[in-house]
């Protein structure tokens, strides 16, 4: 009996673990990169989950992706002329590009941050920084186009920059590159004790976000390379990793590595901002040009400021401490709680994570270790939370999950690690392909992520795209850490360098996210805002052409009486007032790029003939059946002739 | 001997005038099974009579307009207002009593129902698509889209006013 019974049971036994496995087809038993294309997939007119704003580092721009699929949706122009969208080319946003150096049209765009309130992300606008012409620029979400630009005086490589706080009372932009301030005429071997670094505080006035410096902490030269604020309990701090405490001027690979600890800067701003409100602090000549666009009149004006308040920590006491971290850290990241702060140190074995709580207990008790220039410098036991012990090789840059997990990108091994809060204990580690350097949890930088993905971003691929010549994309991955094992669902490859990302859910931004320009509300000087309107006007040597478009025809299309060595500004309104037609515009021989113009916007573009003849012009975005009929004709004439001016829309000019 | 010299002259003349003068002539251009312009005043039968031309009342279009009726009199203040609106949104590719870019709407109320002409105005994009004279406008006038300008229903509504005033 009992004989047959086994055999009957194991027979049972087998079918039952078969047919289990076959009910359960979420099962992750064979088949993973089948259910990893399921979880990247998103099906031809559904949307993404999440927005992610990835910079394009050395591009100057900020590119929008979907996730989980990876997929581009737009490069947004921000610091880089742009020829596609007349970004820095057309009249109305040339100024947007101009700085106390002249009109800059490139920068290194790294670190974007979403603005937040109450400590959670908002949505409303992104901020980035440049990095080599020092400027911070904000991007408005509901039209994902660069608003505002504001340049950062007595400021190189401006790298620790710009973070946001929880409310975001203000943008952050830190030096990299300590110089002298003011700038003068000095031998660089005296770097040392002489040049500074200077901490930027720029306030963001919360109905419409216009930026103004604040501030300007003149700390000692050492390089501040990132930050991030606190927030909760340490909400009114903010903390800046530095390198080079060594102050070296040359050689800084071997130079600038010589001390076991750097600091991270903590500085309590609240209490600088306290100080500055009551009269406090020194106002420093110093040009910088702030650029604003108005969506109001499709135009942006550049304004060149004169000073900037300076602060010396020294006369703010409490305000600034040094806490020692191994060994020239990168990354600076506070967890969602706020008690904690990760110095990734690029050069340390270690994970050095301190702790809020310590760190105000060591200041109550005065646990100092020594100071530099006068800033005290914290016991480093005495702040120190804890350590991940040698999590991997070159840690750079740690994200949070909201779950008590953190996860950290490790650029010399390759690898993001996810580690465990408070018992600082590795539980999982995935290979990256290749050289990874930042990686972005949405909502990464608040007090409320969705740890639901993890982005990372490598700087070198090698072999995992079709090659295309000596020049490769470098790439994302994405990975699901919504489980206790990080998973590999998706590589995609990225514009420029892919240097920092900052995501959130798309439901926060998708709903205000603008479909037309209304022509009643634009106020364009040079506006037309029906076909009765358009005219071609002549002042001496200057002519202003008000043109409009719609499916299909320009108004007018037939211009006579321009001559060479005429000035000619096309002011072209787009009269459509429906979703996603816009209508672009290009002349021959014009020395600048084509306009593409919104619905209910005017745009821009001079042209100055320099040969006689009968120019085309045509629109340049395919807009309907009749976009090859869409297009006119200037008449040249010699610069003495008398052509009358005149200018027709369906009939012939007589 | 002096008559010749005259007509020689004359001819001359008339020979230089015409090959002088800087401002040439335009040419015209051959012609290619051009569309004749003037209208035929032959009846046609229905199937070749142009959609702009065709009468059908009984058609109220798609749309979120389901029935209208008008009232005897025409509502003077907005029917100015729809002038307004008409001249600033329209007249890109409409002219009150000329076939333009699209038709003229002068007399439609006369061809269409008040609800057609009012999806027309706030839905183009399904009109053209499904409406059977709605898409044989969109033929007749050469494909040119009926853009939606996004009125609100009530300046659509005065728009329709101001074409009752349009002889």
């Amino acid at each position: 009996m009992k004989k047959v019974l086994k055999p009957i049971v194991t027979l049972l036994g087998i079918l039952v673990a078969f047919t289990s496995c076959n009910n359960d087809s979420k099962s992750n038993a064979g088949a993973l990169s089948s259910s990893a294309a399921e979880k990247v997939y998103v099906k031809p007119g559904d949307h993404d989950e999440f927005y992610a704003f990835i910079s394009g580092g050395f591009s100057g721009q900020l590119s929008v992706y979907g996730l989980p699929s990876g997929r581009l949706f737009k490069v947004i122009p921000v610091f880089s002329q742009d020829a596609e969208k007349a970004w820095g080319y057309n009249e109305e946003t040339k100024p947007m590009l101009n700085t106390s150096h002249g009109f800059i049209p490139w920068d290194d765009a790294h670190h974007p941050d979403i603005s937040q309130t109450n400590g959670e992300i908002d949505g409303r606008w992104v901020f980035i920084n440049g990095n080599n012409t020092p400027r911070i620029a904000k991007i408005d979400l509901s039209t994902f186009e660069t608003t505002e630009i504001i340049e950062v005086p007595n400021s190189a490589g401006n790298h620790s920059s710009s973070f946001v706080t929880e409310n975001t009372e203000y943008v952050v932009a830190g030096t990299r590159f300590s110089i002298p301030i003011p700038q003068k005429d000095m031998p660089i071997k005296d770097y040392k004790g002489n040049f500074k670094g200077a901490l930027t505080f720029i306030s963001v006035e919360p109905e419409h976000g216009h930026m103004d410096i604040k501030f300007q902490l003149i700390m000692p030269g050492f390089d501040y390379d990132l930050s991030h604020p606190g927030r909760g309990k340490s909400h009114g701090w903010f903390f800046f990793t530095t390198y080079n405490s060594e102050e070296a001027n040359t050689l800084l690979e071997v130079n600038a590595s010589q001390n076991d600890k750097d600091f991270i800067a903590a500085v309590n701003w609240k209490k600088i901002e306290e100080y500055v409100n009551n009269g406090g602090g020194t106002m420093m000549p110093s040009k910088y040009a702030h650029n604003v666009y108005d969506e109001s009149t499709h135009s942006a004006t550049s304004t060149i400021k004169e000073e900037v308040l300076t602060v010396n920590p020294l006369d703010v006491p409490g305000a600034v401490y040094l806490l020692p971290t191994p060994k020239s850290p990168h990354g600076c990241d506070v967890d969602p709680s706020g008690e904690y702060i990760v110095g990734n140190g690029k050069l340390s074995a270690n994970l050095t994570v301190h702790s809020f709580t310590k760190m105000l207990d060591a200041i109550e008790n005065k646990k100092f270790a020594g100071d530099a220039y006068g800033i005290p410098i914290i016991n480093f036991e005495d702040v120190l939370a804890g350590v991940v012990e040698q999590p991997g090789l070159g840690p750079l840059h740690t994200e949070f999950d909201g779950k008590g997990n953190a996860y950290t990108t490790f650029f010399i091994s390759s690898e993001v690690v996810k580690w465990k809060l408070e018992t600082w204990e590795v539980v999982d580690r995935q290979p990256c392909y290749y050289s990874v350097g930042h990686l972005m949890i949405p909502g990464g930088n608040s007090q409320k992520p969705w740890g639901k993905y993890v982005l990372a971003m490598n700087k070198i691929t090698k072999d995992r795209y079709l090659p295309t010549g000596p020049e490769v994309t470098q790439s994302a991955q994405l990975y699901d850490i919504s489980g206790d094992k990080m998973e590999l669902l998706l590589d995609f490859p990225t514009i420029g360098e892919p240097h920092y990302a900052a995501g959130c859910p798309a439901d926060l931004i998708k709903p205000r996210s603008k479909k037309i320009f209304k022509l009643e509300e634009n106020n364009h000087p040079y506006a037309t805002k029906s076909e009765a309107d358009t005219k071609v006007v002549r002042d001496g040597n200057t002519v202003h052409v008000y043109m409009t478009m719609i499916r299909s025809h320009f108004s007018p299309d037939n211009i006579e009486g321009i001559k060479v060595g005429d000035e000619v500004y096309f002011h072209v309104t787009n009269l459509e007032q429906d979703y996603d037609v816009p209508h672009g515009v290009s002349m021959i021989g014009a020395n600048t790029s084509e306009l593409l113009i919104m619905p209910g916007q005017t745009e821009t573009f001079k042209w100055e003939p320099k040969q006689v003849g009968v120019w085309p012009f045509y629109c340049t975005d395919f807009c309907s059946a009749l976009h090859q009929e869409m297009q006119g004709y200037v008449r040249v004439s010699a610069a003495n002739a008398n052509t009358p001016l005149r200018w027709s829309l369906g009939e012939d000019i007589e | 001997m002096k008559t010749t010299l005259k007509l020689m002259t004359i001819l001359l003349t008339a020979i230089l005038m015409n090959c002088g003068g800087k401002e040439e002539k335009k040419k015209e251009g051959f012609s290619y099974e051009k569309k004749e312009t003037t209208v035929k005043k032959e009846v046609k039968k229905d199937a070749t009579i142009p959609a702009s031309k065709q009468v059908d009342l009984t058609n109220k279009g798609i749309g979120p307009i389901k029935s209208l009726s008008l009232p005897e009199s025409i509502d003077e203040t907005m029917a100015a207002h729809g002038a307004d609106v008409y001249k600033k949104m329209c007249t890109a590719c409409h002219r009150p009593n000329k076939k333009f870019i699209g038709p003229a709407p002068a007399g439609i109320l006369e061809r269409r129902s008040p609800e057609w002409i009012m999806n027309m105005i706030l839905n183009p994009d399904e009109m053209t698509q499904k409406d059977p004279l709605a898409k044989a406008l969109l033929m007749e006038f050469n494909g040119s889209p009926m853009a939606n300008q996004n009125l609100p229903e009530e300046d659509a509504r005065a728009v329709l006013e101001y074409f009752r005033t349009l002889k």
